[in-house]
């Protein structure tokens, strides 16, 4: 079970840790700095996207477990060829510029130096030197359907997802807003768009199915199971039980299938969490009162966890990254836009408060041993 | 030769110190710099080689006006301020 967490924020990050006393904020790094990602490899190696709103997107690495930190490479476009009229799906032209760095996986066991890095506007990166340099993956990138992508909660396309097999990391599936979710199974030599059954309600009827530009915001693999994998999308709740073969959409969650976060059970794929907001257009927690949701039976019933949460006037939103389970899948936390903190170390039957008063978290991870 | 400070809001990250460099343009001036300092390129430029969106860059108190190729004309007394533009927040 992990003892340590880290919460990546609009302000720094900070490092969680338990004790007798419960679980404090026992550490800060980057002070000031928006931290949009947080990536523990395990064996002390970590990593941390900054976005620095004058300076750019930088990327730091850790090899102490998070005690130091040093500037490393950021995944960095190629030259735009001149006079290329590349557009994205709502026609704005697409600027080949790190915006944003949005997911960072390791590339998996058998390639320990090996990284996979998602950013804004869309593109996939790769580094074989732990970060030193990146790659962008250019069949992805040069695949027709990404002029059909366009931007979901950001204004342009953002790949926040990377879900890499565990029994095969040649198998790597990404999850772009909005632009589906891409199944590669030669280590990103040629992918293919596996959203099919994926329901886009933003869409005239005529496209709603089309399953490059759904919204996924978020899409996460269970580890012991990996056919089994959960997307939070735009417009509800969605599985897939043959490894993305097919999605099903889960309806009537109660409160609400609306939100970006979700967890799965490390050894069971059809226990899950989510944490729900009342709709797109109105991003708040339904009646003020912060709840997780979960399904033990692959989403036919649901249990609606609100013991420890605030039940009032609470307008915590909690976004994609922001949610976590340990490796037991007994420990969850999940951080909110307003800055607070929560752990569970029952699979949500009772939660504690960490804290109130962080800056708005954008990922929370758990410690890997 | 122009004279070429960087803002002291960038200094936190990479040392920037003031400096007198060759160039007829802003572009030949700030990869004077670059090439001794190759860390401070990407909090300036972008990795198409434009400034960056929310930076700013002044040439005797001018703003430049040339911000993808940065073609605009420095003298050899110039003064280049690397600024934070207040669009960053």
């Amino acid at each position: 079970m992990a003892d340590r967490l880290f919460a990546a924020t609009r302000k720094g990050l900070f490092t969680i840790d338990r004790s007798a006393a419960g679980w404090r904020v026992t550490r800060s790094a980057f002070l000031g700095d928006p931290v949009s990602i947080v990536m523990d490899a395990g064996g002390g190696w970590m990593y941390a996207s900054l976005g620095l709103g004058h300076f750019g997107v930088k990327l730091h690495r850790s090899t102490d477990g998070g005690e130091t930190w040093e500037e490393c490479g950021t995944p960095a476009y190629p030259p735009k060829p001149e006079g290329l009229d590349d557009r994205d799906g709502n026609g704005r032209p697409v600027e080949w510029r790190t915006e944003m760095i949005w997911a960072l996986a390791p590339a998996g066991p058998d390639q320990p130096d090996a990284l996979w890095c998602g950013t804004l506007p869309g593109g996939l990166f790769r580094s074989e030197d732990a970060g030193s340099t990146w790659e962008l993956n250019r069949p992805l990138w040069d695949n027709p359907d990404r002029k059909k992508w366009f931007g979901g909660g950001a204004e342009i396309p953002g790949l926040h997802s990377i879900c890499v097999d565990p029994r095969d990391s040649r198998r790597v599936l990404v999850g772009v807003s909005c632009g589906g979710a891409w199944l590669t199974e030669d280590g990103g030599a040629s992918w293919a768009c596996r959203a099919q059954g994926m329901r886009a309600e933003y869409m005239p009827p005529e496209r709603q199915f089309d399953p490059v530009i759904q919204d996924p915001h978020i899409v996460v693999q269970c580890r012991d199971e990996p056919e089994k994998l959960w997307a939070q999308h735009h417009n509800g709740i969605f599985r897939t039980t043959d490894g993305a073969g097919s999605w099903q959409e889960i309806k009537d969650v109660p409160p609400s299938v609306f939100g970006f976060a979700v967890a799965v059970h490390p050894q069971d794929g059809d226990t899950a969490w989510f944490v729900p907001a009342v709709k797109d257009e109105r991003r708040i927690p339904v009646d003020g009162k912060v709840v997780v949701t979960r399904t033990r039976d692959g989403g036919k019933s649901f249990d609606v966890l609100r013991e420890g949460l605030p039940q009032e006037h609470a307008y915590d939103l909690t976004f994609r990254h922001a949610l976590d389970i340990d490796g037991s899948g007994d420990r969850l936390a999940f951080g909110s836009t307003t800055g607070s903190l929560w752990v569970t170390e029952d699979q949500g039957d009772h939660w504690q408060c960490v804290s109130s008063n962080l800056p708005p978290v954008y990922c929370v991870r758990f410690a890997r041993s | 030769m122009p004279h070429v400070v960087f803002t002291p809001a960038l200094q936190r990250h990479v040392t920037c110190p003031p400096a007198d460099v060759e160039g007829s343009t802003v572009r030949e001036a700030l990869e004077r710099v670059f090439r001794e300092n190759p860390r401070a390129r990407g909090y300036v430029l972008d990795e198409q080689g434009a400034l960056r969106k929310h930076m700013a860059v002044f040439i005797d108190g001018e703003t430049v006006q040339d911000r993808i190729g940065l073609s605009d004309g420095v003298g050899a007394d110039s003064q280049i301020y690397v600024m934070q533009a207040l669009s960053g927040g």
